[in-house]
């Protein structure tokens, strides 16, 4: 497949102009046509934001038109999970669980403040955003946000698909953490480091 | 069949309820079942005020069943509908808990408000509605998981809005604070380790009769956790 | 440890008319000369598959459950001998925010917890607010706020019926219930700047006058209104599917229902006739004419039966508000409540001061309590709001219609077949977000 672990390296590094030729370009494109137009999304709706994922669906926004009107509720037969709503610790697993139980290939549509960030809830019950918990391709950002917002989203989303190369991922460097190095930061140190306000007990912002 | 018509034991002569205006803060008509339940038991009931146009009882927290019982089943006052049980806790730490039950009588149109004081160093316990009314099962398990408050006489006190295993506190308490006691890293990662398939309650499993194949660890955890309560 | 056995006695159903023209379900075991075979036979008699009851698990990842709901159901079988609802898996701390927010700040989280009834919700937090505050509003201001309470029940009751339809299978009523949906979030849009999360009211009168035109565009859609609804009705009411999905099913009689804690289109399903706007009434309700829907059975069908009928009323109560809407002031003349106009608060001192005051801290209300209920399309919904004189509330309390009547779901659905209890719990009409807050 063109990956290559070179000895003493930490790095894998891909050769993409080795691997490419007409046929596969044209194969890949066939391909990730088919699948950025039909999309089927997997709506994990919680709250606002699933109502108006709705009102997208319906006849008036239309999503059917983007090949998405066929809602899988069942992740094992999805390609996008739109988490639609705001997503408390009570529910994180599950929508973790949700997500690995999706098949590759799979993409993540985060919709909505309180996705995307914990909207308004910033308090003791909400998740800040669902990227802690699962990898997302686009947010869009809205309370909740326009049936246009969201299929502007669903739009990148579609770009980004276009965009995917099977062969040669240029995009992702594989890099094998090296525990002995002088420069090694465990992961639960790195989650204290990355907390903004740091402890929440800390209450340092201004209005509570 | 025949329709339940509220305000039936007011008589076909009563006037129809209309919007109140020009409330009074304080003052104003009681609703005549304080003076009764003053009366009828005169060592439960502490005092009343009406508040906005509402009638507020305060009671002994002990006697909350036996009075919430009589009213719903007095002929005169026929309370025979839950609103509402909540809590309240004052900004003042040295103000007691407050215990709330909001009743109202379809009968007779009437509400009341039923409050009990609670001491926040004390033990915090006070007597289940559930043998009086079948609303109260999943308002006291609220009021437990953000309160804290027991309820004796509950037959199922567990938590309901946060997940069993929360070990954070009681988040309405007022020295709870707002994002909670620990990072949010470490309130994630908590959260994640909980197995969702994995949260049955000892109740499920047993129905299930899946317990005696369960790992003798799991088993007597779950078994701990029941009788420990909530952390 | 030994399972607990229960089975129970199960309706099976196929609707036919009984002896009084009156549909119901009847047995399918009928014998070769027409007799009932079913009821006859002592339970022992049932085939026994020798099997333990199966423990299956509803949510909270599933379609049906309008929301995050998880039921875990105890099965023999296909029917359902127990029922353990779990809520909590959309707690967001609503009432814990609510002791650190201003009166106002607080109404755009009322928007969020029965986010299909939000207009309904600001106007149920206001109208607590100003009873805390001892502040009368103005004529319009009462005139709009029953207009926007009576649109909120039409468009929940429209989700209502979309997505009921679509859990028993069919389709069609959902696209033609959100089309109107559309309809109504352009007028929203037009008076309030949102679709969905309106933040409407003010404490003391509302965040917006309405636009010019938009009674005309009011008045037309409840022109329109009446024809979805009779299309749906032709399509479902007496459709032999719909039926027999629904009749019979969850039926509460009053005295269980009362005992449940029952409110809305539930309890009056089940015969009892309790409607806030008739017996608790606030912004002049009873000056309305208008009709409250009453059932005989309780049962899904009956609950069917009665929210279309109360989406009706609610088009006469709107056509009445609209030919009474006067003109005048939207907002309370009252400066420690209302900002001032902006034109003042740039130019006056004392304005800049009010409005100044009014930001930072917030309008005070005097120490008290509040309870004020109105009838949301869940229930009897109210905010409980504990004021200790500062301008952030002490306690803020929802009173959640849609968790008490989620709390009588086990009795509901006990003795009923797996495909019914997804058809009771759309009939209960919950919304999570206000079960969960």
């Amino acid at each position: 497949m063109g990956l290559s672990v070179p000895p003493g390296r930490s790095s894998v590094t891909v050769d993409p102009p080795a691997q490419e030729g007409w046929v596969t370009t044209r194969l890949e494109f066939l391909v990730n046509w088919a699948r950025a137009n039909s999309l089927w999304p997997m709506p994990f709706g919680t709250a606002c934001c699933a109502i108006e994922f709705m009102a997208t669906a319906a006849s008036r926004f239309d999503l059917a038109r983007f090949g998405m009107e066929r809602m899988s509720f069942s992740p094992r037969q999805a390609d996008v999970l739109i988490c639609a709503g705001r997503v408390p610790f009570k529910l994180a697993p599950v929508l973790r669980r949700i997500y690995q139980q999706m098949p590759q290939p799979k993409w993540v549509i985060s919709m909505g403040a309180c996705a995307s960030t914990g909207g308004m809830f910033d308090n003791y019950a909400v998740v800040q955003g669902i990227d802690t918990i699962i990898p997302v391709d686009v947010y869009v950002p809205g309370c909740p946000p326009r049936p246009e917002s969201l299929m502007h989203g669903i739009m990148m989303l579609q770009k980004k698909v276009m965009a995917e190369r099977s062969l040669g991922k240029q995009e992702y460097e594989e890099i094998v953490v090296d525990p002995t190095s002088k420069l090694y930061i465990p992961p639960s140190r790195i989650d204290e480091l990355a907390e903004p306000f740091g402890n929440s007990v800390h209450q340092t912002r201004s209005a509570p | 069949m025949s329709v339940v018509l509220p305000g039936a034991a007011l008589g076909p002569d009563a006037p129809l309820p209309v919007t109140p205006r020009a409330i009074p803060h304080r003052g104003g008509a009681p609703n005549p079942s304080a003076a009764t339940l003053a009366a009828r038991f005169p060592q439960a009931v502490v005092r009343h005020e009406v508040i906005w146009g509402d009638t507020v009882v305060w009671i002994r927290a002990e006697s909350a069943r036996e009075v919430v019982r009589w009213l719903r089943d007095d002929a005169g006052e026929r309370y025979d509908y839950l609103v509402d049980i909540t809590a309240v806790e004052h900004r003042d730490a040295l103000r007691p808990l407050e215990m709330v039950w909001q009743l109202r009588s379809l009968p007779y149109r009437r509400f009341l408000r039923l409050k009990a004081e609670l001491d926040p160093a004390g033990p915090l316990v006070v007597p289940s509605l559930v043998p009086c009314y079948g609303s109260a099962d999943w308002l006291e398990r609220e009021v437990f998981d953000m309160f804290g408050i027991r309820f004796e006489g509950h037959p199922d006190l567990r938590r309901i809005l946060m997940w069993e295993g929360y070990a954070e506190g009681h988040p309405l308490r007022k020295d709870f604070p707002l994002r909670g006691r620990l990072s949010r890293a470490e309130q994630l990662s908590r959260a994640l380790a909980a197995n969702p398939e994995a949260r049955y309650s000892m109740e499920e499993l047993t129905v299930a009769d899946a317990f005696h194949e369960l790992p003798e660890e799991m088993k007597r955890r779950l078994l701990a956790e029941r009788r420990a309560g909530e952390a | 440890m030994a399972t607990t056995r229960r089975t129970v006695e199960v309706a099976l159903s196929t609707p036919t008319l009984g002896p009084n023209g009156e549909l119901q379900r009847a047995p399918l075991a009928v014998g070769p000369k027409g007799e009932i075979l079913a009821p006859d036979l002592p339970l022992g008699q049932e085939p026994d598959l020798g099997g333990e009851h199966m423990l299956i698990n509803i949510g909270p990842q599933h379609p049906a459950t309008h929301g995050v709901l998880r039921l875990v159901l105890e099965l023999d079988g296909e029917t359902v001998v127990r029922c353990i609802p779990h809520v909590g898996y959309l707690h967001c701390g609503f009432e814990k925010i609510g002791e650190y927010r201003q009166y106002n700040q607080i109404i755009p989280w009322t928007d969020r917890e029965d986010y299909l009834n939000s207009m309904g919700n600001n106007v149920a937090f206001a109208l607590g607010a100003e009873r805390l505050f001892g502040v009368e509003i103005t004529p319009r201001c009462t005139v709009l706020r029953v207009i926007a309470m009576e649109l909120s029940r039409i468009i929940s009751h429209l989700v209502w019926l979309g997505t009921t339809a679509i859990d028993i299978g069919a389709f069609t009523p959902f696209l033609w219930t959100f089309q109107e949906r559309e309809t109504v979030y352009n007028l929203w849009e037009s008076w309030v700047g949102a679709r969905l999360t309106t933040s409407a009211t003010r404490v003391g009168g509302m965040a917006a006058d309405l636009p010019d035109g938009w009674t005309d565009g009011l008045r037309a859609f409840l022109r329109s209104l009446p024809k979805t609804l009779d299309e749906a009705d032709r399509m479902l009411t007496r459709n032999g599917i719909w039926v027999g999905r629904t009749i019979g099913l969850g039926a509460m009689n009053p005295a269980e229902a009362l005992d449940a804690g029952l409110s809305g289109p539930l309890l009056r399903a089940s015969g009892v006739a309790y409607d806030v706007r008739k017996d608790v009434p606030y912004l002049d309700y009873e000056t309305y004419d208008f009709d409250v829907a009453v059932g005989t059975k309780g049962d899904v069908y009956d609950r069917y039966l009665v929210r279309m009928e109360e989406m009706r009323q609610s088009v006469r109560i709107l056509e009445q508000a609209l030919a009474r809407l006067p003109d005048g002031p939207v907002n309370v003349d009252d400066p420690r409540l209302i900002l001032p106009a902006k034109h003042k608060a740039t130019t006056e001192m004392e304005s800049m001061i009010h409005h100044f005051k009014l930001v930072m801290e917030g309008p005070r209300p005097p120490v008290g309590e509040v309870y004020v209920p109105v009838e949301s399309p869940k229930g009897e919904k109210g905010y409980y709001m504990v004021s200790d004189g500062t301008s952030k509330p002490v306690r803020w309390r929802i009173r959640p219609p849609a968790f008490v009547n989620l709390s009588a779901i086990p009795r509901m659905v006990e003795g009923h077949l797996l495909s019914d209890v997804i058809a009771i719990n759309a009939s209960i009409d919950i919304v999570m977000g206000e079960i969960d807050r």
